[in-house]
């Protein structure tokens, strides 16, 4: 299955991307599709998750055509 | 209810009073409006700011927001609401959000648009980052809690 990878603000400048497209097979969780594409990063503790732009938790499983994204706290307002 | 994401600089007041004589039927009906505006400050933790960059995540951005107001519809009688919030290079002065409630009584007016803005603050997916006079560059890493 394709997976859509998205990442914003001081987590994307740390990577050094903004996106990836990945294929998965078999049962992908959210901390699955992080780890398969920064294998030599962890994911910081503070880190946001979310999928089709709604907020999940990073256990939560993906399906075919899903766009997931991580992100630092939100800062706005 | 309206929500607009602006990437130039906006005009809180004509956005109240345009939303205000756009509303369809809602003359007469409302007694009490409350607005909040979110202005840049040149001064953070310490520092002098010169300008910031707010970066989105769009799409989600609306959808959060979108979500953020249908709750505050479900708990307060409310007749109209308008959220607006910058994204892009920011100047101090600038505003940065609005968050507009009109309702028959004041109560429902300051409760709901209380909640709507602490919402945003923790929900919608903005980022900021301050560039200092030192030239130096930082990201904000949390909100404050609006309610401490």
């Amino acid at each position: 299955m394709s997976i859509k990878v998205r990442y914003f603000a001081s987590l994307k400048e740390s990577i050094g991307r903004s996106e990836d497209n990945l294929e998965f097979s078999g049962l992908t969780t959210v901390v699955d599709v992080w780890r398969s594409a920064n294998p030599n990063k962890a994911l910081p503790d503070n880190s946001l998750a979310a999928v089709n732009m709604d907020y999940v938790e990073l256990n939560s499983v993906v399906k075919d055509g899903d766009e997931v994204a991580f992100f630092p706290p939100v800062t706005g307002g | 209810m309206e929500i607009k994401i602006y990437d130039e600089p906006f005009d809180p007041w004509k956005e109240v009073q345009g939303h205000q004589c756009s509303a369809q039927g809602m003359a007469g009906k409302f007694g009490a409006t409350n607005i909040f505006i979110g202005t840049m400050r040149d001064f953070n933790e310490g520092e002098d700011i010169k300008g910031m960059t707010l970066e989105h995540y769009p799409g989600m951005t609306e959808k959060q927001l979108e979500r953020i107001v249908a709750e505050a519809v479900r708990q307060w009688p409310i007749i109209d609401a308008l959220v607006v919030h910058r994204v892009g290079d920011i100047l101090p002065n600038d505003p940065i959000v609005l968050v507009a409630v009109w309702t028959s009584h004041r109560g429902d007016a300051f409760d709901a648009s209380r909640f709507i803005m602490e919402a945003l603050k923790t929900r919608a997916p903005f980022w900021k980052k301050e560039l200092l006079k030192s030239q130096a560059e930082r990201w904000l890493v949390k909100n404050t809690d609006g309610y401490i």
